[in-house]
């Protein structure tokens, strides 16, 4: 065989460029989400438990490093939607009487407009509720 | 020699160490060459004169010098480029680090191993499918310019693998169709003209294909003729799912 | 040393004429063997860089007697009638066709397909792929071809050095596999040249780094004739400095060209009246911007001499002007113009005129061919740019080349199968030493010799300049013989060339030195033909013999090679059928002019 070059991908091959560093950042978003799935699991079942289990988790929640956590979750999240609002024109290109519409309006239009509707609905339910 | 000039650090590699023994290389190393700088010079402009003036080993590829024979595609400064479209005023006074494409074998310097890539663009079946030819003498298919325009951007691909270079995808996993081979299937699926779709599914569906893709999306931003394969492929997956629940649906349809 | 690779046709050249003749065989007939021999990966092959479109008859308003006046007109009459016939005839199948491929042609709303004017063209009957027409048709065909698998077997990155002559047959070529630096045998019943023109013996030229005129050089010393070489088409709107293609597409959608003082300078040249940009007969067609490529660079030089073109860092320029067609139309119709000149040239065409200058565009010349594609030679054909049929005589109208390399390409590739059910021996070991001859020149010449002394890029410098200044647009015997003498001290300089390279795995220098005794014997006849001609016709233009002279050179010049001195040139009589010469006539006198058959 003959003799050639080839350049191996290393375990940190993603530090090299921003753009890849941007990729891991929104894969690695993805576990934000998952713990805090599971978190949501865990007061599921302390609902389940009865009225004390679920008074611990509320004590457990008003926890400061609860709230700090909560804040990066919330974050993470936050990234990693507005990661997928801005890759929905590629996926599903828009368009509006034969012309498409612009990367940057058809996120808006598919991603950010109803994520802000659907957030304020369920905020004026709860907020409602809770006054 | 002009007063300025900007220093290029190229990428050397001899396989079989330069025939006679004049030079000889066991793996790869840079070689620093200072050119002369005009501003309306490419990097392939100073690559020539490298060529031309001072080492005439230096082994690349290139053609058209206008963008579109997709032969000059190399690293430049880490960066996938084609380098008669990679303007030294862009880099200058810093230095040039000109690679050859990176996750592909590298034959020799700044040329790389094209096969593998041939193959899997010869296994997306990238021809026109029908399952009823039309004579010739009947005239052409008829298609409207929407139809055209559904597919013309993923039909603009002139195959120069800087989306491969771009795609660690492609680093991870060799047998990756990558990028442009799926872009271009897509493009004759989406053709108005084509049938051949279920005849493309097997191999757009497997685990090479359009699933491999884990949408980095630095393919699209790369493409020098804005093909935007990252996209195709979502589209690729899109219509997977599609024809996946289709069959569940109704599995007495047909296509 | 490796054994001899057999095929039974052997196609040298993987551009569209190449891909349309081994797709013709791999069609008809499926049981012969195809080798399709490429120095370059096909889809890299110039014809990706054809722009504007390409001619075939599908209107109802047009006729093929029309396409064959353009065209024959055009050609200054130097055109053969009954290629030009069978050309026009069979242009519209092929490009239908090329539809049925996949080739995205641009359409009408009726989605049939859609037709723009060109330069010397009476009617609209180009049809295009946006402005990137020899790409998508490159890249159509290319794919195609991927579909017969087994049938078509490629040689991608082979470099031809030699045609092998055996048995009065041509047999096969050397071909020296880049990637290993072998030199291989490859045996065959039938050749076809398909290797594109030889634009490069020229400093300015549209042409990219392949175009070195290989095939042409090949045919040369295997001892077939080169026919009217001495016809180079200029095209009138490269950018400076690059030679970077501007479509006359830009032209056909409405462009104008202006001087320093803002005139439509192309008026003063016989071309016709101007018409306001916004009048809706703008352009028009066989007038003006519209005019034919060899009238249109030749006025460019006389505005020089005048003193009205524009200054520019790269030499002096006119300016082609597409401001007043909507931004929305260059986008769709012209993106890669935009493209182009955002890139190389710095401006905004939607805001900025576009510089440009004439620049060496095609070789109306080459292989000499009938209209089967057949050369002199038994057992090679050849097709496209390489080969001269023909059909462009002394100018070639802008979208027939597109069109010619299909219909051609077609054609040899039947004629070449045809051959080669007719003639089955191969001499293979007569071959092999043939072929070990070769190995060893191109050994001792290049790869253990050392102590020459010139370089690579000196001698292609000289030669490059010589060409610019002695074969250009206009030319006397004065510059030609200079130019001559030059060539002819490169040609004895060649032989102490000294190559740095003396690997075996991708040596570019070597191809780079081959490429360049190819360059040096094209222009050798080029410039032979060009001095025997003492007339001016078409993109021939002999100051010292300005007018065109049909008793003496309404013919075609052949260039033969000889091993020592000038080739040796003869003349054949061009095939008139139909339209017996005429005066050249572009702009208002033309509708009065038009012939029919």
């Amino acid at each position: 065989m003959k003799q050639r070059y080839g350049t191996p991908l290393g375990p940190t091959w993603f530090l090299g460029r921003a753009a890849y560093r941007r990729f891991m950042a929104r894969e690695a978003t993805a576990f934000a989400m998952a713990v805090f799935l599971v978190y949501l699991l865990l007061w599921l079942r302390s609902l389940g438990q009865g009225y004390t289990a679920y008074g611990q988790m509320i004590e457990l929640a008003k926890h400061p490093i609860s709230v700090f956590v909560h804040g990066l979750i919330f974050g993470a999240v936050l990234y990693h939607s507005a990661t997928w609002f801005n890759l929905t024109p590629k996926i599903m290109p828009m368009y509006v009487a034969e012309e498409k519409v612009p990367d940057f309006w058809a996120a808006i239009i598919m991603g950010y407009l109803p994520c802000v509707a659907v957030t304020t609905v369920v905020l004026w339910a709860v907020l409602r509720s809770a006054g | 020699m002009p007063d300025t000039t900007i220093t290029l650090d190229v990428f050397r590699f001899q396989p079989d160490g330069g025939g006679h023994a004049r030079r000889s290389t066991d793996g790869p190393t840079f070689k620093a060459y200072r050119v002369p700088y005009h501003e309306h010079w490419v990097v392939l402009d100073a690559l020539n004169w490298i060529k031309d003036e001072l080492d005439g080993t230096l082994s690349y590829r290139w053609s058209c010098r206008m963008g579109v024979c997709g032969s000059c595609g190399m690293m430049v400064n880490g960066v996938p480029k084609l380098t008669c479209a990679a303007f030294l005023k862009d880099y200058y006074p810093g230095t040039i680090r000109v690679e050859p494409l990176t996750y592909f074998a590298v034959e020799r310097d700044l040329i790389v191993d094209m096969d593998g890539f041939l193959g899997k663009l010869k296994s997306v079946k990238p021809w026109l499918i029908r399952e009823n030819e039309k004579p010739v003498d009947e005239g052409e298919y008829l298609q409207s310019p929407n139809e055209l325009a559904s597919f013309k951007q993923y039909s603009m691909c002139i195959n120069c693998l800087l989306c491969y270079a771009a795609c660690p995808v492609v680093g991870a996993e060799e047998d990756f169709i990558g990028p442009a081979a799926l872009a271009i299937a897509q493009r004759y699926n989406l053709d108005s003209r084509d049938q051949g779709a279920a005849e493309r599914a097997d191999a757009l569906s497997a685990d090479e294909g359009a699933w491999g893709c884990t949408f980095v999306g630095e393919c699209s931003e790369v493409c020098p003729k804005n093909v935007d394969p990252a996209g195709a492929i979502q589209r690729v997956k899109v219509d997977n799912v599609k024809d996946w629940y289709r069959k569940l649906l109704m599995p007495w349809g047909h296509r | 040393m490796a054994d001899a690779i057999q095929h039974d046709i052997l196609i040298i050249g993987g551009g569209g004429a190449g891909l349309r003749a081994a797709i013709a065989v791999a069609e008809n007939d499926p049981d012969l063997s195809v080798a399709l021999v490429s120095k370059v990966y096909p889809m890299r092959s110039h014809t990706v860089a054809a722009e504007g479109g390409a001619a075939g008859v599908v209107k109802d308003n047009d006729s093929f007697a029309a396409h064959c006046s353009d065209t024959i007109s055009g050609a200054d009459w130097l055109a053969d009638q009954d290629a030009v016939e069978v050309f026009v005839a069979e242009a519209p199948g092929e490009l239908t066709q090329l539809e049925h491929w996949g080739c995205p042609w641009s359409r009408e709303p009726s989605g049939h397909v859609a037709v723009r004017p060109f330069g010397g063209m009476e009617q609209e009957r180009t049809w295009f792929a946006a402005d990137k027409t020899g790409f998508h048709m490159l890249h159509a065909l290319y794919q195609t071809s991927l579909k017969y698998e087994g049938r078509i077997r490629f040689y991608d990155e082979w470099f031809a050095t030699k045609l092998l002559v055996e048995d009065g047959r041509c047999q096969g070529v050397v071909a020296i596999e880049l990637r290993t630096g072998l030199m291989h045998t490859l045996a065959a019943r039938a050749v076809i040249m398909c290797t594109g023109g030889a634009g490069r013996i020229f400093a300015f030229t549209t042409n990219g780094a392949i175009k070195t005129g290989d095939g042409m050089a090949l045919a040369y010393r295997a001892g077939v004739p080169l026919k009217d070489m001495e016809f180079v088409q200029y095209h009138p709107t490269g950018l400076p400095g690059t030679g970077i293609l501007i479509t006359e597409a830009a032209r056909s959608e409405g462009g104008i060209l202006v001087n320093k003082h803002g005139d439509r300078y192309l008026k003063d040249y016989d071309l016709g009246s101007p018409l306001d940009v916004t009048d809706p007969r703008h352009p028009q067609k066989r007038a003006m911007e519209l005019g034919p490529r060899d009238r249109l660079s030749q006025a460019f030089v006389k505005e020089h001499e005048k003193g009205n073109t524009i200054d520019s860092p790269f030499g002096d320029v006119v300016h082609l002007d597409i401001r007043h067609l909507s931004a929305k139309k260059i986008r769709l119709k012209l993106p890669f113009v935009r493209e182009l000149a955002m890139n190389y040239a710095g401006i905004d065409p939607i805001r900025e005129p576009i510089p440009v200058r004439p620049v060496v565009h095609y070789m109306m010349g080459g292989i000499h061919t009938d209209i089967h594609g057949a050369t002199p030679l038994p057992g090679l054909f050849a097709a496209g740019e390489c080969a001269c049929v023909s059909i462009n005589g002394a100018n070639r109208l802008g979208s027939n080349s597109l069109t010619e390399l299909l219909v051609f390409g077609a054609r040899a590739g039947a004629s070449a199968a045809a051959f080669a059910r007719e003639h089955e021996t191969v001499h293979i070991a007569a071959l092999d030493t043939q072929a070990d001859d070769e190995r060893r020149r191109i050994r001792e010449e290049f790869l253990t010799k050392d102590g020459g002394t010139e370089r690579l890029a000196a001698l292609r410098s000289e030669l490059f300049n010589a060409m610019e200044q002695g074969a250009g647009i206009y030319r006397t015997e004065e510059s030609l013989r200079q130019t001559y003498r030059t060539v002819e001290s490169l040609h004895e300089r060649y032989r102490n060339l000294q190559i740095d390279d003396h690997s075996n795995c991708y040596n570019t220098e070597l191809t780079a030195a081959l490429e360049l005794r190819n360059m040096l014997d094209v222009a050798e006849a080029l410039l032979h033909s060009a001095l025997e001609r003492k007339e001016s016709r078409g993109s021939h233009q002999r100051t010292d013999h300005p007018a065109r002279d049909d008793s003496k050179y309404l013919k075609h010049t052949l260039a033969y090679r000889r091993d020592d001195g000038p080739p040796r040139i003869k003349y054949q009589d061009v095939v008139i059928t139909k339209w017996p010469p005429g005066k050249r006539v572009y702009g208002a006198e033309a509708s009065e002019a038009a012939t029919g058959c």
